[in-house]
Order: C-alpha cells, then structure tokens, then sequence
C-alpha cells in the first residue's frame, strides 16, 4: 500500500517538476539567442532569492497569489471559470478600504470588520455570476469578465473619486487614494515569527499577517472540499453533474455556491496591500486574479500544490528585480518562464493521467483474469 | 471460398494479463462473421490489432491472402479495412456529405474541395450497398440508426471491402436493429466481407453466416448458425449454460411503497407522461415495457425528482413525496440504478470508494453530522466490492478502469446495501455480459425476498418477464396495457409495445 502511495507522490510531482526543468531550459535558449548568459541570470536571482528580505518580499507576493489561485481552485473544482476573480478582488479592496476608513474600533475587532467586508463584497459579486449562469444560463466566463469591467472600470473608478482622502485629490501628502484606516484596522507583521528561526529582517521589510489568513485558507479550502459532505457534493457535482443530480445534489445550488465561495476568497487577495498601506491607491496592484488562475492551474487546484505555485510565481517575479541591477539578462525572460511553465505542466498533467489510466486498466484487467475460478 | 482474413497464433499480452492468447480466425470473403464473447473476453484487442491499432505480439495476419504488417489504422484502410465504432464519430453541425469526406475530401484545384465528385462517389457508394441517406441533411437531425449508417458509408467511402463492426447493436432500438440487419444483408449481397463483433446471441443467430467464440483471450470455437442455440453459444462464452432470469415465488405484499397517481410531465405543452397511475407493493417487481421514447425516461426522472411534474402526486411508503428533493427521497430510501451508468451512475475519474457513497453521501457509514468519514467510504466500498462481486485489484482505482460489468454491479451494490425501500432500475442490464447480467438479477430477486419494492423499466423482454411480477406497458407517455408475466409472451408485448394491440380498460 505505501509503495503504491509514493509511487502517486512521484507521478504528481513529477508533472510540475518537468514542467519547471522544461521552462528553465527553454529560457536558457532564449536568453543564449538573445545574447544573454543564461547561467550569470539564474546565479543572480537564486542569490537575491536567497537573501532574508527578499524571501519575506517573496512570500508577500506569493499570499495574494495563493489566494488568487485558490480562489480559481475552487471555481474549477466545480467546473467553472471564474475569471472574474480580478474584479471581485479589486472591488473588494476599495469597499473594504472604505468601510474600514469609516469606523473606529479596538484593533482585531476592525481587521475582522475589514476582511469580512471584502469577503462579502467579493462573495456577492462573484455569486451574482453563480445566479445568472443557473436563473438564465448565462455562462460564468462571459458574465465574469463582464463584471470585471464593471467592477474595475465601473465602480471601483468612480468611488475612488467619492471616496477620495479629503475630498481631493493631493490632499493627504501627495498620494491618490481613500481615506487612511485607522492604524488599529492595520495588521501586525509576523517578523517576530520568522526571527526565531534566522536573524532580525532588515530593510524595513515586514512579512504581511496575511499570510496567516492566506494559511487558514488552504486548510479550510481542503477540509472544506475532501471532509465534508458539502465538498463531496461540489466535488461530485463538479465531475458528472448528471450523477451528482440523481445523487440529491442540486447542481444550480453547487454552481452558485461554488461562485460564491471562490468571490469570497477572491475578497482577500487585495487585502494583503490594504492592511500594510491602510487605503486604495489609484494604482493598486493589478493582475493579481488573472495571474491566479495560472496559479491554480499549476498548482492543480490542491491546496498544498497552489502554494508551490504560487512561491514559484513569486520568486521569478521578485527576484527578478536583480536583473534590472546586474544586467544580467533582461527582466521579461521571467514572463517567458511563467508561460512555459503553465504550457508544459498542461501538457505533463495530461501525460501523467494517461499514465495513470492506462496503469489503473492493466491493473483492473488483471484482477478481471485472475478472479476465483467458477465465477462468471 | 477465398479468405478475406486469416489471423494465426495471435497473441497480445498486456502487463499482468493475455488480452489474445493463440488466437486463430478465418473469415471468407463475402461472409458475415460474428465475433462473440463476454465483456474481457478479447474481442476489442483482436479488432485493434486487425484495424491496425496494435500490434500483436505474436502471430501473422494475412489479408486477401497475403501476409501483412499493420502499423496503423491508415494502413488498414489502405489495405480495404474499416472499422465501425460503437461510439460515433460525427460532427453534428455538419451535413452527411461533409461527415463523409472529412479526411478524404476530393480536391480541385487551388486548394478548393469538390463537393460535387464527393456527391457522387457518395451516391454511387449509396446505390451500390443499398444504403439511403440524403447527403444534404445536418448529422444533428438523424436518429441513432441513421449516424450509424453514415459511419458505415464513411468506411465504404474510403473503398473499405471488409467492415468491422463494434457492438453495433448496443446503441439501437429493436426496430433500428433490424433495419441494420436489411443494411448487413445488403452489403454482403453487394461482396462486402462483414466482421460483426456482439454479445447478444439472439442477434448473432440471426445474422452471422459463421461465429467464432472467444473466452478469456482464447478461440473456443467456430461454428455454424444453424449447428447451435443460443444456449449452446452461451456455454462456449461463459462455460456454462445461459442464466435465465426467473423471480420464483411471488413475495409481493399488501403495503404499498410507491405510489404514482395521475402522473403527468410535459415537454413544450406535450404530455410525454400523460396521467401515469401505478402502485409497487413492498416484495414487488413492476416491470414498464416500452419501446424506447415512450415517456419511461421522464416518469423516471420525475419519481426520481430531478423533473418537477405538470401534475399528479407521488408517495412514497404513504409520505406524499410530490414536492420532495432529490436528497429528501433518496434518504427515504430511493435506490436508483441509471440506464447510463457513465452519465448517471458515476464518477469517472472518482477512485471506487467515493463512487461507492454517491447518491448516500449524507448517510452513515459515509458520513457524520456533515462530515465524512473515510474509513466509513472505505469500509463500506469494500463490503460493496466482495458482497457484489466487483472485480478490482483494489477500492483505490478509478471507477472508468472498470469494465461495463463491473462498473454496473458496483452501482447495484451500492444502492441494495443501503437497503432501499424502493428501487428505480433502469435498463439494470443493458450493454453487459451475461455473467455480470445474471449477478444482478440474483441481487435484484434477492432484495425483493427481503420487500424491496422494484420498477424495473427494460427494454430486454425476457428480463421484463421473467422479473416482474406485473407488466405494464408503455406507449405515448400512457399505460396501455396491464400483463401478467406469468401468461404473457415477448410477442404479445411487442405488440402492446408497438399499438398493434390495445387493451381496453387499462390504466
């Protein structure tokens, strides 16, 4: 049984890894072709990547993204596209900015307030695609990325205005964006937690408490889908709607719920800027969502494989900061990387599942031929 | 006569398993030959190998006479081989015509296709084999028997003399198969060399000229129509003689588990279930014949309650069950075995023991206060796998790796070890073996001695008769007809079947 067990390990792992081995490759030629040194490019990130502060920049970005990932996850496990969790997070952030702006409370009680805010208007953005796909069968990729318009283009654009610090712009030194929360809605840095395995971080780099959210998050994402008969039936419904129907799982309740639980984790994504900076800029970061589905796809919705997704994602974008400084290489070959990453571990999967197939019927077939005599 | 095929020694072993094991077949031009065998027993791997999908590993193949090596099915093609598959390979959106050149398109020049020099060959092909079909109608708007007359034209039009065809049956109504059979007939008359792979014996009686038997990769025998019965085919398929369904003594009692009254669904304002009333008693088996389309799939779907109906009520064990959820009924005890088991049954890509708990995923053992228990899942697949017979190496694998057979008594086990008061079985039976068929009329005879009240909706009569211990027959969404299994023959029901008969007062 366990050799069986490792043997599953091994195929999983080895997709994403060939995946990884194939992109470097590739970049390699690209960078030789340019006329780049590929090998002085890879030493220089892997050494930047190495130092204290950069991780903790890493694992800043890799939150988000992990929320982003798992947020698509959770889509896909039920077979919806939920491209919109790029709208849902942005418009998340600004509610959530501006209702924290707007009350005054002891410190954890106004970070809850704040991260259930962004998980509601998340939520509720993204099920209202769930209720348009099962009410008048509008598919969830086209009402997504309608929704993102309007939520990025729409009322994310005009609130900033309303809701801009001061009334003006300017008027808070300077920078664009909502009214300032109060320090007390702004979460602690967990450094102290990293310092007792190395050193004191420098720099004034401060690892975001959202990563113990983001934390939560994959446990209760996988508890959620492999423990509980809800994510049995999301699952289930998911994978043959028809049979899961029959089964008494209503498959309009799974679509919407499913839409509504990815929006709510889609909710969370800003909030790693929002609780450091404390308001919306007029230039968030962007792209988060998009890059999150690629996560997911990487990281094959599992919990534990988005993370590793999510950490490669953020360890090319951010240590590829060191490019710009050694000269290296330029900075972009990392967008070649990520795209050949994602490219290959399609394929790879695809591979390994046929593997898989073909090795589960050899098996099957064998239990079919040696079954007691006598029997039929 | 001259050999159109003639395999020797042929041997194709897997890991772990000898798919084809020695295997010798001789097929004259001109003839229809049946390959017949149980689910596993090699049929599929001897037709790859000859198609050119696989190589064996030993033994030579020699077509027309000449030895050959076929790398690929385009080679097989190119040496007047085409295969028929079970599952269609149409694209709807596009006319017959379009369907039929896909990859053989005749050009002119430029680079431009020549529908009209694909219009003729078409129609000569037609003329030639007798085979109708207007070339201009969309694939979507054709019945089943009428796409499998476009796949067999597509093989004729690629100049294909011998014809492999996959279960061909498997897929058709009664009246599509013998129209099949008028179109066998006639390519044969038109010199085609027929292969004819089933495992329904009837069929291969009364169409093969000669039929080869396989069991467990190996060629038991071949022999002639008219030499042998169908009891005598089924002891060379399974080494034992045919398995008849047979309720034995009736157990029905006076409690009545599911009752439907007035029953009514529409489609688009027309009852396709018209006023259906009907009664299971706890212990029975009530049989529902019908040719296929007469409103059994949605009287099922609505008892089942995934289709709301236009009116009428439904009880179950004297609760009205009218407005209850799919979940609400199944808890109740509503066991459902699909005619689909691919789309309705299970989870494909789902390892064994999450399959074993759908459809009870709310109930223990599979599950406690909204969270599952593995072990139970675990427990429970396992009791499943060696109470039913399901042949696997392990509860781990997933359930697409199961053959037809197995995949079913896995369904069926797992809906009778819930001890369902009533159970739905649709088509239990349909597309495997006559062992894995006889397993699960044993399973269905043994809860019903135990007051498990079945429908059992059929479209094998001998099954309807022999189970049932009532018969109704439906016909236009109505029943038509109430019949006594004990009296009735599959020609009487064939006539309520088809309006050839109508029995007064019934309903």
């Amino acid at each position: 049984m366990n050799h069986t067990l490792a043997r599953r390990v091994m195929l999983a792992s080895a997709a994403p890894l060939a995946a990884v081995v194939i992109a470097v490759v590739l970049s390699s030629i690209v960078l030789l072709v340019s006329g780049s040194n590929p090998l002085a490019a890879y030493v220089d990130m892997v050494q930047h990547a190495s130092k204290l502060e950069t991780g903790v920049d890493i694992f800043n970005r890799a939150t988000p993204l992990y929320l982003a990932g798992v947020a698509a996850a959770i889509g896909f496990r039920m077979n919806l596209f939920n491209i919109g969790v790029e709208g849902q997070y942005l418009l998340a952030f600004i509610v959530a900015a501006h209702v924290g702006a707007l009350v005054a409370l002891p410190s954890a009680l106004h970070i809850a307030v704040i991260l259930l805010t962004a998980m509601a208007v998340g939520g509720a953005f993204s099920g209202a695609a769930g209720v348009l796909k099962v009410t008048r069968g509008v598919n969830e990729v086209i009402s997504t990325i309608m929704l993102n318009a309007v939520a990025i283009s729409g009322l994310a654009a005009w609130w900033i205005v309303e809701w801009q610090a001061g009334g003006e712009i300017a008027a808070t030194g300077g920078r664009v964006g909502t009214e300032p929360i109060d320090d007390s809605g702004l979460m602690p840095d967990i450094n102290s937690w990293l310092e007792v395995f190395t050193r004191e971080v420098g720099q004034g780099k401060r690892l975001t408490g959202m990563l113990v959210v983001a934390a939560v998050v994959g446990i209760a994402y996988h508890a959620l889908l492999n423990r509980t008969v809800f994510g049995y039936d999301l699952r289930s419904s998911g994978a043959n709607p028809s049979a899961s129907h029959v089964g008494g799982v209503s498959p309009k309740r799974m679509v919407v719920a499913a839409m509504t639980l990815s929006g709510i984790v889609a909710g969370l994504v800003g909030m790693t800027e929002l609780m450091e900076t404390g308001y919306y800029p007029s230039n968030p970061i962007t792209l988060l969502g998009f890059t999150g589905i690629a996560v997911a796809l990487l990281g094959r919705n599992h919990p534990v494989g988005v993370a590793f997704a999510a950490l490669i994602f953020a360890f090319l974008d951010i240590s590829s900061g060191i490019l710009q400084i050694s000269g290296a290489a330029a900075r972009e070959i990392v967008e070649i990387m990520k795209g050949v990453i994602i490219l290959t571990a399609v394929i790879a999967y695809e591979v390994v599942r046929r593997v898989r197939e073909r090795e589960e019927a050899t098996a099957a077939a064998e239990a079919m031929a040696t079954a007691p005599a006598g029997a039929p | 006569m001259a050999l159109a095929i003639e395999l020797n020694g042929i041997t194709k072993r897997f890991p772990g398993v000898v798919a084809n094991d020695d295997i010798d077949l001789s097929v004259a031009a001109g003839e229809i030959h049946a390959i017949c065998g149980e689910n596993g027993a090699g049929k599929s791997t001897l037709m790859k190998i000859l198609y050119g999908m696989q190589a064996p590993d030993e033994g030579t193949i020699k077509i027309n006479g000449e030895p050959v090596e076929l790398h690929s099915p385009a080679e097989a093609i190119e040496l007047g081989i085409g295969m028929v598959h079970q599952h269609f390979m149409l694209a709807d959106q596009l006319t017959v015509l379009e369907n039929v050149i896909l990859g053989a398109e005749p050009m002119r020049s430029l680079g431009r296709i020549d529908l009209e020099a694909g219009r003729r060959h078409l129609d000569e092909v037609g003329r030639a084999y007798g085979l109708d079909i207007n070339s201009d109608d969309l694939v979507e708007a054709l019945e089943v028997g009428e796409r499998q007359r476009v796949e067999i034209i597509k093989v004729l039009y690629r100049g294909a003399r011998i014809l492999i065809l996959d279960e061909p049956t498997a897929v058709l109504v009664p009246q599509e198969v013998d129209e099949l059979f008028r179109n066998v007939r006639e390519l044969k008359a038109a010199g085609a060399t027929i292969l004819f792979i089933d495992h329904k014996l009837d069929e291969v009686l009364s169409i093969a000229d000669t039929i080869t038997v396989l069991r467990q990769g190996r060629t038991v025998g071949t022999v002639k129509p008219d030499d042998v019965t169908a009891g005598d085919l089924a002891e060379m398929m399974i080494g034992s003689e045919l398995p008849v369904p047979d309720a034995g003594a009736s157990t029905v009692t006076s409690e009545v588990a599911l009752e439907v009254s007035e029953l009514t669904v529409r489609d688009a304002e027309r009852p396709v279930v018209d006023h259906v009333s009907l009664k299971v008693r706890r212990g029975e088996i009530v049989g529902i014949a019908g040719v296929e389309g007469n409103g059994q799939a949605e009287m099922v779907s609505a008892i089942m309650g995934t289709r709301t109906p236009d009116a009428g009520t439904l009880a179950m064990l004297g609760r009205d069950i009218t407005g209850a959820s799919v979940r609400e009924r199944r808890q109740m005890g509503l066991g459902y075995v699909p005619q689909d088991r691919h789309r309705e049954g299970l989870l494909l890509a789902g390892p064994l023991w999450e399959n074993t708990a759908l459809g009870h995923q709310t109930e223990a053992p599979y599950s406690r206060a909204g969270w599952l228990s593995r072990p139970g899942m675990r427990a429970r697949a396992e009791h499943v796998q060696a109470d039913f017979d399901v042949r696997t190496p392990s509860i781990d694998v997933s359930a697409h790796a199961l053959s037809g057979g197995n995949q079913q008594k896995l369904i069926v086990g797992r809906e009778m070890v819930t001890e369902p008061a009533v159970l739905i079985a649709n088509h239990p039976t349909r597309g495997i073996d006559v062992g894995a068929q006889a397993a699960v009329w044993e399973d269905i005879r043994a809860a019903r001695a135990d007051g498990l009240a079945t429908l059992l909706i059929s479209a094998d009569l001998d099954e309807l008769i022999g189970l049932s211990d009532t018969i109704f027959v439906m016909l236009r969404g109505r029943l038509v007809a109430r019949l006594d299994p004990g009296t009735v023959t599959p020609r009487d029901l064939g006539a309520y079947m088809t309006g050839a008969a109508v029995e007064a007062g019934t309903q």
